[in-house]
């Protein structure tokens, strides 16, 4: 692997990283989430990534484990991104909290929560940032069907009644 | 014969299916307790609500702010109320479909949020551009990136009480969405670029439409700054007001203007150069105390800098075709399906089931006028991606508004909100 990045595999977290996968020139670095933490505080203090750009979640439904956590890391002093994945299964979705290394996870992971049910452990705010706090369920889920619409208008007397209970009379 | 659908009970219905002792919320008092500080529980400092309809807050932020006097104790940013679901919306379209939402995230600056998502789509399935459409993205990035500018120079201003400026910025950002509407045909919802290159070429007007720009503005800039640079009002609201150190600014993610104005020169256009732009010259202004008035100073700079890209684009602009000629991602030209019934069926295809992209995640970012607009595409091996993340710029630059504003005063946040430049639609997508 000629990537200018190919250093971080003979670097201390050789053990901690179990894969690198290279697509479209675009480094991934695979870890658990037990060593998510050692692995975000080597790069940002050793390998001088000192930008977290972006942080979110993709669902890949049909498998387990099922969510991926990818961290965007950006580094202005040496102009390299690379990016760090975690995988977890839907019943356990849960990973320690990134803000202690990158104070702008804060936002990032409540966003997460909020679409994606995540819980971060250690997270200083653990609200739901976009939706309502009393929305049910969190919609970037693959479950959560992508639109239902409620039948707005009927000719159904009791419906409308139903709906709408000053309306009669 | 008509079927008559079954009664329905009033509890049953959707209106009333959710009944107030009903209602989980996942949160708790004791969590929104810990936000402000114990003073405010016992009545010591004031909460303020600010917004979701203050003018100032450019759209529907709120702010809790705890206030002691005058001074801002704590400032808590609420957003999520323009929240729209346009990424869940994205993962239901193919790739050309999902481009319209693109425009509706930060409605300000369309044509970059365009090139972002397309950009990703021809990282993601390999697409190459043609240089004639690349250099006609470079102007329109810039003339983006002006129209930006113009609509945060008039509203900063305006919040600041410089009334006169709205009206200026008005005035000439019509210039710029005459351009918009003479290749895409709308003012502001563009979706002219396509994954492979743009819609169709540009009007013969163009040429005339961008040398009236290219006239107009340098003077207008110089007017602007005469109103007011140095102007004694404008210094004292904005000069030492809303520091961040250059550290602070590059832990909380902040990118564009906001970090070039702490003294950090990171622009993606230099950095990590996209649609040729590093066939140009240009340079990227950058601030050192990381103030209102040094994100001001860098933006007026910005306008400047992109006059001169789009000049050196209009004299090399190349002929040639501006969309690739790659049959599975772009759709061939009218008159060849006419006598070509490949051409046919590609069409067909295309508007109907859309290309393929396969397994695998792509970042691809662009220089908004607001900073590092990212798009993080999930490809399934489907016609529709699986995740789309939009990297907001204006999202990484509010979160440390609150951090910003500890300690000043309350007609601060005003100048504030101003100068890291949020766009709702952006911030909530």
């Amino acid at each position: 692997m000629d990537h200018p990045l190919s250093e971080l595999l003979k670097s201390a977290l050789g053990d901690a990283i179990s894969q690198v996968t290279l697509f479209r020139d675009e480094v991934t670095l695979h870890t658990s989430r037990e060593r998510i933490l050692d692995v975000l505080t080597h790069l940002r203090d050793v390998q001088q990534f000192d930008m977290l750009t972006d942080e979110t979640c993709v669902d890949y439904y049909p498998r387990e484990p099922r969510f991926g956590i990818l961290y965007q890391l950006y580094s202005i002093p040496r102009n390299l991104r690379v990016r760090v994945k975690v995988m977890l299964s839907e019943y356990d979705a849960s990973l320690p909290s990134a803000v202690p290394v990158y104070r702008n996870a804060n936002w990032l992971e409540r966003e997460i929560y909020d679409l994606f049910g995540i819980h971060f452990e250690g997270h200083p705010d653990l609200r739901r940032i976009l939706l309502p706090p009393d929305y049910p369920g969190h919609p970037l889920r693959k479950e959560v069907p992508i639109a239902v619409e409620e039948n707005a208008f009927s000719f159904n007397r009791a419906r409308i009644d139903a709906a709408k209970p000053y309306a009669t009379e | 014969m008509t079927i008559a659908e079954p009664p329905i009970r009033v509890e049953d219905a959707p209106h009333n299916a959710v009944r107030v002792e009903d209602v989980q919320l996942d949160i708790t008092l004791e969590q929104l307790k810990k936000l402000v500080s114990p003073r405010a529980l016992t009545g010591e400092t004031m909460l303020l609500n600010m917004g979701p309809q203050h003018p100032s807050t450019h759209g529907v932020l709120r702010l809790l702010l705890e206030l002691d006097g005058e001074t801002i104790v704590s400032c808590i940013p609420d957003i999520g109320y323009l929240h729209t679901g346009i990424e869940k919306t994205a993962e239901g379209k193919t790739y050309l479909k999902a481009i319209p939402l693109t425009d509706r995230t930060d409605y300000l600056a369309p044509m970059s949020n365009n090139l972002a998502f397309c950009g990703a789509v021809e990282k993601l399935v390999g697409i190459d551009v043609p240089i004639r459409a690349q250099y006609l993205r470079v102007i329109l990035m810039e003339l983006t990136r002006m129209n930006s500018h113009l609509v945060w120079l008039g509203t900063h201003a305006l919040d600041i009480g410089a009334m006169s400026m709205f009206l200026y910025c008005m005035r000439e950002r019509e210039m710029i969405l005459d351009i918009y509407e003479a290749v895409s045909g709308a003012r502001m919802m563009s979706s002219y670029i396509r994954p492979g290159g743009l819609w169709r070429d540009v009007p013969a007007h163009f040429p005339q439409l961008v040398q009236r720009v290219l006239d107009v503005f340098p003077r207008r800039i110089l007017e602007y700054e005469k109103l007011l640079k140095e102007n004694p009002l404008w210094k004292e609201r904005t000069v030492g007001i809303g520091k961040i150190s250059a550290q602070d600014a590059i832990a909380w993610g902040m990118t564009g203007p906001c970090l070039r104005g702490s003294g950090v020169n990171y622009d993606v256009r230099k950095a990590q150069p996209y649609s040729s732009y590093d066939h140009f010259e240009f340079s990227v202004p950058v601030g050192s105390n990381g103030d209102v008035y040094d994100r001001y100073k860098c933006r007026m700079e910005e306008f400047n800098q992109s006059l001169k890209i789009i000049k050196q684009a209009m004299d090399r602009l190349p002929p040639g075709p501006v969309m690739t000629d790659d049959r599975k991602v772009a759709p061939p030209p009218k008159h060849e399906i006419a006598y070509s019934m490949e051409s046919l069926i590609h069409h067909f295809k295309l508007w109907t089931e859309g290309f393929r992209a396969p397994e695998g995640e792509v970042y691809f970012a662009v220089e908004s006028g607001k900073g590092e607009y990212g798009v993080l595409l999930s490809g399934d091996g489907s016609p529709k991606p699986r995740r789309v993340h939009f990297r907001a710029p204006s999202f990484h630059n509010l979160q440390p508004l609150g951090e910003i504003s500890k300690g000043a005063l309350l007609a601060d946040i005003v100048a504030i909100i101003g100068s890291i430049d949020i766009v709702l639609g952006d911030v909530d997508r």
